[in-house]
C-alpha cells in the first residue's frame, strides 16, 4: 500500500510538471492564469487528497466496485448527479438556451424524466440483485457466460462512445479556457482520472463525484442569484429578456426574412416560444425516448446503485438525484437567459460556436467583466468545476468499463469464477490501466473530429440494448438466454447503424454543395461591398465596408478550405452519397426492435434455468433477502 | 450462492402475502410509469404541433409552452414523492414481514 501511495504523488506532481509549460492562448488572459492555476489547484489538491485517505479503504474487489455498498443513500444522490451531469448537459444545456431560448430549457428536460425510469422500475430491483455490474443481472437466470459476453461487449461500447465524447469535450474544453494544447488536456485529465480510480477505485470516484456535484450547484446558485440581482426575479426577469436588444438581435438573426415585420417586442417574446431551435419533432421524440429509457441502462449509472446498502438506500439515492438534477436544470434556465442578456448570443458563439462557453462568460461578466479580479476568479472558478466535471464523470465510465473486462470477461467468462480475492482486485487494476490508456488514445486519435452525437448514440445503445435486456430479465418470466442475446446484438447493431447512415455522418457531396453555395454568395458580396467601398464617402464609411471585406473574405476562405479537405472524396465512412434514413436519433426504431428481439430471442429459445430460477429471482428483487450486504469496515 | 439453494422460492413466491405484494406494486409502478412518459412526450409533440397553444400568454410574460415545461419538473418530483411514500408506507412493510417469515424458517443471518 505504501509504494501505491508514493507512486500516487509522484503521479500528481508529474501531471503539474508536464501542464506548467504547455500554455497557449485561452479564455483567460495571461494576467490572470496564476488566478485559474490557484482555484485548479485547490479544486485538484482537494481531490487528490480524498483519494489518498481512499486509498486506504480500498482492500477488496467489492471496495474497489462498489465501495463495500458502504456509500449512504445522500451520499449517493449527490454521486449520481455529480455523474450524469457531464460537461453536455452542464454546459452544453446553458449553452442551448443562450442561443435558442425555449427549445434549450425544453431539452433539459427529458434529461430529468430520465430518472423516474431508473426510480420506479431499475433503481430497487438492481440494487437486490447485482454485485458489481450490469451482466451480473443478466447472468442471474441466463447463461452467464453467454450474457457475461453480450452484456460486457454492451457495457464497454456504451462507456467507449461516452467516453470519446468526454474526452474530446474535455480536451477543447480545457484548451479553450485556459489555452493548455489539446493533446497534453486530454493526457491530464486521463491520467488524473486514472489517479483516483486506480488508487482510490470506487470510494475515490464517489467522492470527486459528490466534491463536483456540490462545486457545480454552488456555483450554479451563486450565479444566479447574481442574474437575479440585476435582471429580477421570474417575471420581471422574463420582461426583461423579452426587452434585451441583444435578445431582439439573435431572434431576428434566426428567423431572418421572417422577422422583417415584427416588432421588437414580438422578437423578444418569440425567445421564449417554442420552434426556434428545432424543427424535426419526429427527432425530437426520438432523442427523447432514447434519454427516458436510455439513462436506465448506462452501466455507469446502474453501477452506482451497488454502492449502497439497501434497496430503500437505493431508492433514497435517486430521489436525492432528481431534487438536485432538475433543481439544478431549473437553475440552466435563468444562466442561459442570463447570458444571453448579459454577454449576448453573438459572443459566445464567437468563442463556441455551440454555445459551451455561455455559463463561463456570464461568470466573468457578472464578475465585473475581462479586467477585473473578481470577474476572472468566477470564470476560473466555473472552469476548474467544469474541468473536474469531466474528470469526474470520465472516472465513473473507466470504473464501469474495467468492471466489465474484469470481473465480467475475465473472472466470469475465462476464469469461470476460480479466482483469488488479491487475483480479482489485480485484474480490476489492470483493467482500468487498459481502459484509461485506451480513453486517452482515443482522445487523442479523435482530435479534431465532431463527436457531439457520440453521447447520443450512447443514449441510444443503452436504451435499445441493455435497458429491453435488464427490465425483461427481472420482470418477464418467459425471458432467457436467447433473448438476451439476440435483444443485445440487435440493440446494439440497429442503433449503431442507424446513425451510420443518418444525417450525422458527414456526406462530401451536401457540405461541398453547402460550401460551394457560401462561396458564390460571399463573392457575390464581395462585389457590392467592392463598388460600395470605392462610393464611400468618408473615412468612417471606408472602414465599415473594409471590415465587411475582411469578414466576407475570412467566411469565404473557411468555406474554400472545408471543400479542400474534403478532397476527391465522395461518400461518408460508409460509403453513401446522402443519408439512407432522416432520423438523426435512432431511438424511435432501435428501441422497439431492441424489444421485439428479446422477446423473439426468449420464445424461439429453450432455457430450463431462466424459468426455474424466476419465482427465486422475482422474490429477491422484490423483497431484498440475502441481497449482497454491505461489507464491514 | 449457497444459502440461496436451501430456500423454497417457489413457495415464497406462491405465498398470498408475496402475491398481493406483487398485484400492489406491479399495478401501481406501471400505473405511474406510463403515466410518466405519456405525460414527458406531450412537451416535444406540443411544442412540435401546439405552437399557437404553447404562445398564449398566461400571466405577464409567461406563456403556456414555459408553465408546460416547469410543470414537467414537478410532475417528476411529484411521482417520486408519490412512490416513495407509497414504497414506504405500504410496500417496504410488507417485504419486511416476508423476510422476517423466511429467516425464521431457514434460520438465515442476516
Amino acid at each position: 500500500m505504501n509504494a501505491r501511495r508514493i507512486a500516487f504523488a509522484a503521479v500528481a506532481a508529474g501531471l503539474l510538471a508536464v501542464a506548467t509549460p504547455a500554455l497557449a492562448q485561452g479564455a483567460v488572459a495571461d494576467k490572470w492564469r496564476w488566478l485559474t492555476f490557484l482555484v485548479f489547484g485547490a479544486i485538484i489538491g482537494t481531490t487528490m487528497f480524498v483519494t489518498y485517505l481512499a486509498a486506504k479503504r480500498v482492500k477488496s474487489a467489492a471496495d474497489f466496485y462498489t465501495a463495500g455498498g458502504g456509500v449512504s443513500g445522500l451520499q449517493n444522490g449527490w454521486a449520481i448527479a455529480g455523474d450524469y451531469l457531464s460537461a453536455a448537459s452542464f454546459l452544453g444545456i446553458a449553452g442551448l438556451i443562450s442561443i435558442w431560448g425555449y427549445d434549450g430549457f425544453m431539452y433539459s428536460v427529458g434529461w430529468l424524466v430520465a430518472y423516474i425510469t431508473v426510480l420506479l422500475v431499475i433503481a430497487e430491483p438492481c440494487r437486490n440483485i447485482g454485485k458489481y455490474t450490469l451482466a451480473d443481472i443478466l447472468a442471474y437466470r441466463n447463461n452467464p457466460r453467454a450474457t457475461r459476453i453480450v452484456g460486457a461487449i454492451s457495457v464497454i461500447t456504451v462507456s467507449t462512445f461516452y467516453l470519446t465524447a468526454q474526452m474530446v469535450g474535455g480536451g477543447v474544453l480545457v484548451k479553450t479556457l485556459i489555452g493548455i494544447d489539446y493533446e497534453i488536456s486530454v493526457i491530464v485529465v486521463g491520467v488524473l482520472m486514472l489517479g483516483y480510480v486506480l488508487f482510490g477505485g470506487m470510494v475515490a470516484t464517489t467522492w470527486v463525484q459528490i466534491i463536483k456535484a456540490v462545486l457545480l450547484v454552488t456555483a450554479s446558485i451563486v450565479l444566479v442569484i447574481m442574474v437575479w440581482s440585476q435582471y429580477g426575479f421570474f417575471g420581471d426577469f422574463l420582461n426583461n429578456v423579452i426587452a434585451d436588444p441583444k435578445v431582439q438581435a439573435r431572434v431576428a438573426q434566426i428567423l431572418g426574412d421572417g422577422a422583417k415585420n415584427m416588432t421588437p417586442t414580438e422578437l423578444g417574446t418569440r425567445f421564449l416560444e417554442p420552434g426556434l431551435l428545432f424543427k424535426a419533432p419526429i427527432d425530437q421524440i426520438s432523442l427523447g425516448m432514447a434519454l427516458v429509457f436510455g439513462t436506465a441502462g448506462l452501466p455507469h449509472i446502474l453501477m452506482r446503485f451497488f454502492t449502497v446498502p439497501t434497496a430503500k438506500a437505493a431508492r433514497i439515492s435517486v430521489i436525492w438525484a432528481m431534487a438536485i438534477i432538475g433543481g439544478f436544470y431549473v437553475l440552466t434556465l435563468f444562466l442561459g437567459m442570463g447570458s444571453a442578456m448579459k454577454v449576448g448570443a453573438d459572443q459566445i458563439r464567437a468563442i463556441d460556436p455551440g454555445g459551451n462557453m455561455a455559463a463561463p462568460l456570464l461568470a466573468q461578466a457578472l464578475g465585473g467583466g475581462a479586467d477585473s479580479l473578481l470577474g476572472n476568479f468566477m470564470l476560473a472558478f466555473v472552469a476548474a468545476v467544469a474541468f473536474a466535471t469531466i474528470v469526474a464523470v470520465v472516472a465513473g465510465l473507466v470504473l464501469a468499463a474495467a468492471s466489465a473486462m474484469a470481473h465480467d470477461l475475465w473472472v466470469g467468462v475465462i476464469r469461470s469464477e476460480h479466482v483469488t480475492p488479491q487475483e480479482q482486485v489485480k485484474a480490476a487494476r489492470i483493467a482500468t490501466v487498459i481502459v484509461g490508456a485506451m480513453a486517452i488514445a482515443i482522445g487523442i486519435a479523435a482530435k479534431g473530429q465532431n463527436v457531439a452525437h457520440l453521447v447520443a448514440l450512447a443514449f441510444a445503445v443503452a436504451a435499445s440494448a441493455n435497458f429491453p435486456c435488464v427490465l425483461l430479465t427481472l420482470y418477464w418470466k418467459r425471458c432467457n438466454t436467447g433473448g438476451i442475446v439476440l435483444g443485445m446484438i440487435v440493440g446494439t447493431l440497429t442503433a449503431i447503424g442507424l446513425v451510420l447512415v443518418s444525417p450525422n455522418m458527414t456526406y462530401p457531396l451536401a457540405v461541398r454543395a453547402a460550401q460551394e453555395k457560401v462561396v458564390a454568395a460571399e463573392t457575390a458580396k464581395l462585389a457590392t461591398l467592392s463598388t460600395q467601398l470605392a462610393a464611400a464617402a468618408d473615412a468612417a464609411a471606408q472602414d465599415k465596408a473594409k471590415a465587411a471585406i475582411a469578414r466576407s473574405e475570412k467566411a469565404k476562405g473557411a468555406a474554400e478550405a472545408q471543400i479542400k479537405a474534403l478532397g476527391d472524396s465522395r461518400t461518408s465512412l460508409v460509403g453513401l452519397e446522402k443519408p439512407l434514413f432522416e432520423l438523426r436519433n435512432p431511438g424511435l426504431i432501435s428501441i422497439p426492435l431492441g424489444f421485439l428481439a428479446v422477446i423473439l430471442g426468449s420464445l424461439f429459445y429453450r432455457d430450463k434455468r431462466a424459468l426455474d430460477m424466476w419465482d427465486e429471482l422475482y422474490v429477491r428483487q422484490n423483497t431484498g433477502i440475502l441481497a449482497s450486504k454491505a461489507a464491514a469496515h | 450462492m449457497a444459502e440461496t439453494a436451501r430456500v423454497d422460492w417457489q413457495a415464497i413466491a406462491a405465498d398470498p402475502r408475496f402475491q398481493e405484494l406483487h398485484r400492489k406494486k406491479s399495478g401501481f409502478l406501471w400505473g405511474l410509469m406510463i403515466f410518466s412518459v405519456l405525460y414527458y412526450f406531450l412537451l416535444p409533440i406540443g411544442a412540435a404541433y401546439f405552437q399557437q397553444l404553447f404562445s398564449i400568454k398566461v400571466w405577464g410574460p409567461v406563456n403556456v409552452g414555459l408553465l408546460f415545461a416547469l410543470s414537467e419538473f414537478v410532475v417528476a418530483w411529484g411521482i417520486a414523492f408519490v412512490y416513495s411514500r407509497r414504497a414506504n408506507t405500504v410496500f417496504d412493510p410488507m417485504a419486511a414481514d416476508i423476510v422476517k417469515d423466511i429467516e425464521k424458517r431457514y434460520g438465515v443471518k442476516k
